[in-house]
């Protein structure tokens, strides 16, 4: 099992980084923060592309880095992808995969040279240089020469910053695949929360150098006392499995630990797992099932919090349904009206959800 | 009118002079090129400065200070007296170390900027690939380097070919050891022998537009897959 | 506002009558052969004392500065080292014919800067005690081509060939030896008088029937005809005041020669 632990401790001028953190054998991890939070140096230390004395990293059994121990980062088990795809430009796509393909022993190799490829989707640019490819293309490139050293650990420093809206919607679908392949722990640094309630499991919230939390991504989430809670796509993600389709009106209906959900058709195929992301901007409550209404997913849930929201006309309040977080917005004067409190049993009325896939 | 055999013997030493400087060039200048772009020494400033005189020194001054150091009481010349090999002055491993100093920085500035133009990234990602140190180097630098790489050959080459004042200063015009190519040329014309002159003179200056050229077009050829 | 305009006046004013100054004295340009750099900077300042007019002297071998004048070099004056340049350019009309004199005749020596090598004789040249030997260039430098004529009069042209290092001109064998860079060199009996006793080595001085006679000729050039600058350094050059002081400096001076 190649569990990552790193505590990390560091300063860059005035900046200090002071963080502790663990990321399961496998799923992806997000560092979350703002720009300036330390999320890339916290990556450049673990891979020990950047010297932090007094550090420790530990991936697995082996040990990185421990008072005077520092193994350098070639000799560390570990893919990483920059922000920009940084290729060799004397190199064919072929040559940057097999740049590090190469330099893993034989028996070390835990990827198939053309597995990699096909999941990137590169057969057909192998002979190109990385001047005749596309942003996107180049960056699953970058992905797969990480992936062919055959790491314990993969980090990724905001993979799709430097992509054009396109090139994002061209390749978040091969992370997906990608992710759901790996046996390893991913880190993924990001400061865009779409991207990170797609890709990830875990979160690991970044202020100013230190951790402001970290868990389960859902709970992050919708913990209204954390930042993520209020942004204006603020929402949970929940985990569903297809339970049947509806040909007569298109529909697929879902099922969630807190009831059945259903949206339009989906071309994912019955008992397929998947995950939806609902905002709380999307949930409204109602203090009784309601009888006659156009809104298909009504839930019934517990209210567990109550917040002031960024809006003083608005309140966030934090549901449970049956185990699954959900956030609702609402405005001050409806909560006043329905008379809300903490623990009231209430249905949570969904107007739309994305099913992620 | 041809060439002579003394005029030959000119041509073959300068050819001999030209790659045999380049190649020690390659040897030096590419350490310390890449020393120069990327190290935080304090020393860097002054060592680039020291690297940059020829460009600014008139030959002169080079071949003057040469002619002291190897001289039997300067310490060149009493370190290669001490080796048993005698002075250097007026022998053609004389001509090879002034034209070292004197091409100095025609090597090393193109493959500082080569090298610093690069930047750190590309050894990073090649660090994040397992490659050590060494392999970074041979695998990353030099070859994203080729069009320094080149350029530092080239100018190397054609520089020393071109070299004048100082071989004027220590050479003492030996044929087939320190008479190249300029200075027979020099000395055709001072003997007004111009037929002959000219007939050096214009080879030299086809040959020096040739390398140039080819330079020029390999360099643009080179910059295509560059990102 | 008017007095600092005044004083600008004054200062542009004061400017061009010094740039004028030597159009009334006469500027004279001088191509000199190297081997008489030494006495020509001591003789300088005593003509342009004694007439006003100034010197402006180029030093090199006798060949290279034949070359340029031929190439349209300014010179009024040539000052050769042999007496073989100047015809040549009195029969290509560059010289004004019957201009030429010989002021000096030249002494050739055998040098070394290190005290005890040359024992006033050529025997150094026949022992394994050099390895460099340094000459003018006998195709431009009437010195280096004595010092051939030297060596192959001795019969040793073969044996130290290997060892010659050929100076551009005289005053670059004089140096290639003084530095030491050369254990020996044929040089100009005056360069050698020209130093500090201390640094004068030791010196064979070469017998004159050894070699041709180094007979240095003055010729006035087309483009001093006219000047009466260049007369009078002419006639100041043959004065029996400067023979004397030539003589003194490691010259014959040729009474016999017919003006």
């Amino acid at each position: 099992m190649n569990e990552l632990l790193a505590q990390i401790r560091t300063r860059l001028g005035a900046f200090e980084l002071d963080v502790e953190l663990s990321a399961p054998a496998q799923g992806v991890t997000a560092l979350f923060g703002r720009s300036g939070s330390g999320k890339t140096s916290l990556l450049r230390c673990i891979a020990g592309l950047q010297r932090a004395p007094g550090s420790r990293v530990q991936c697995g059994e082996e040990i990185w880095q421990q008072d005077a121990l520092f193994v350098p980062p070639h000799r560390r088990a570990i893919g990483y992808v920059f922000q920009e795809p940084s290729l060799f430009a004397h190199l064919t796509v072929r040559g940057n995969l097999e740049y590090g393909w190469k330099r893993v022993r034989p028996d070390e190799r835990r990827v198939r040279f053309e597995d990699v490829v096909a999941w990137l989707g590169l057969e057909a640019l192998l002979d190109r240089r990385p001047n005749q490819l596309s942003g996107g293309q180049r960056q699953r490139v970058a992905i797969g020469r990480a992936l062919l050293t055959s790491p314990r650990l993969l980090l990724m420093d905001e993979p799709l910053a430097s992509l054009d809206l396109e090139s994002k919607g061209e390749i978040l679908p091969y992370l997906e695949r990608l992710f759901a392949e790996l046996k390893m722990p991913v880190l993924y640094v990001s400061h865009a929360p779409a991207e990170v309630m797609r890709l990830a499991q875990r979160l690991i919230l970044l202020e100013e150098g230190k951790v402001r939390a970290a868990g389960e991504l859902n709970g992050l989430l919708t913990d209204p006392d954390l930042p993520l809670a209020h942004l204006d796509e603020a929402g949970a993600v929940i985990e569903a499995r297809v339970e049947g389709h509806d040909e007569e009106y298109h529909l697929t209906y879902l099922q969630t630990s807190g009831g059945r959900l259903t949206l339009s058709r989906s071309s994912l195929p019955v008992g397929a797992v998947s995950r939806v992301r609902v905002l709380a901007r999307d949930v409204s409550l109602t203090l009784t099932q309601p009888e006659q209404t156009s809104i298909s997913n009504i839930l019934p849930a517990r209210i567990v919090g109550i917040a002031e929201d960024r809006d003083p006309a608005q309140l966030l309040v934090q549901l449970d349904l049956a185990g699954s977080r959900l956030l609702s917005r609402i405005t001050r004067r409806s909560a006043a009206s329905l008379g809300i409190g903490v623990g009231m049993e209430v249905f949570a009325q969904v107007k739309s959800v994305a099913l992620m896939a | 009118m041809g060439l002579t055999e003394a005029d030959w013997q000119a041509v073959w030493l300068t050819l001999r002079l030209a790659t045999l400087t380049t190649l020690i060039l390659l040897v030096l200048a590419t350490p310390l090129a890449w020393w120069l772009a990327h190290t935080r020494s304090r020393l860097r400033h002054p060592i680039a400065a020291i690297v940059a005189l020829p460009l600014v020194l008139p030959p002169t001054v080079l071949g003057f200070y040469l002619l002291l150091l190897m001289g039997p009481n300067g310490p060149v010349g009493e370190l290669t007296q001490w080796l048993g090999i005698g002075t250097l002055a007026f022998t053609f491993t004389g001509l090879v170390i002034a034209s070292v100093l004197y091409s100095l920085p025609f090597a090393v500035q193109p493959l500082q900027n080569a090298f610093e133009s690069i930047g750190q990234r590309p050894f990073e990602v090649a660090a994040t690939l397992r490659a050590g140190p060494w392999d970074r180097f041979l695998s990353i630098a030099l070859p994203l380097a080729r069009p320094g790489l080149l350029t530092a050959c080239v100018l190397t080459f054609a520089h020393t070919i071109g070299e004048f004042g100082v071989i004027l200063m220590i050479g003492g015009n030996i044929p087939g050891e320190t008479k190249v190519l300029s200075i027979a040329i020099y000395d055709h014309v001072e003997t007004l022998e111009y037929g002959r002159a000219n007939l050096l003179a214009a080879g030299m200056l086809v040959f020096s537009f040739l390398v140039l050229l080819g330079l020029h077009l390999s360099n643009r050829r080179v910059r295509l897959y560059r990102l | 506002m008017n007095s600092s305009l005044r004083i600008l006046l004054r200062s542009l004013l004061g400017a061009l009558l010094v740039l004028a100054l030597p159009l009334r004295a006469e500027e004279l340009r001088l191509a000199v052969a190297s081997n008489f750099t030494a006495a020509f900077q001591q003789l300088a300042p005593r003509f342009e004392q004694a007439t006003g007019h100034r010197l402006k002297p180029s030093f090199g071998s006798t060949g290279k500065l034949y070359a340029q004048i031929r190439q349209g070099a300014p010179f009024e004056i040539l000052l050769a080292a042999d007496d073989q340049h100047g015809k040549l350019l009195i029969e290509s009309g560059l010289g004004v014919p019957g201009s030429e004199f010989i002021y000096a005749v030249g002494r050739l020596v055998l040098w070394s800067a290190q005290p005890e090598l040359v024992g006033g004789s050529h025997e150094i040249l026949a022992s394994e005690r050099f390895r460099r030997l340094a000459i003018a260039n006998p195709l431009t430098a009437p010195y280096g081509a004595a010092a051939i004529q030297t060596l192959e009069h001795l019969e040793l042209y073969d044996s130290v060939r290997d060892k010659l290092v050929q100076g551009e001109n005289i005053a670059q064998a004089l140096q290639f030896t003084y530095s030491g860079n050369a254990e020996l060199g044929f040089i100009a009996w005056a360069q050698l008088k020209a130093l500090p006793a201390k640094q004068q080595g030791s010196f064979w001085l070469v017998p004159e029937d050894l070699h041709e006679p180094i007979r240095q000729e003055a010729i006035l050039l087309r483009q001093g005809e006219d000047s009466q600058a260049a007369r009078a350094f002419l006639d100041f050059l043959q004065s029996p005041q400067t023979r004397a002081l030539l003589k003194e400096w490691g010259y014959d001076t040729p009474e016999a020669e017919p003006r």
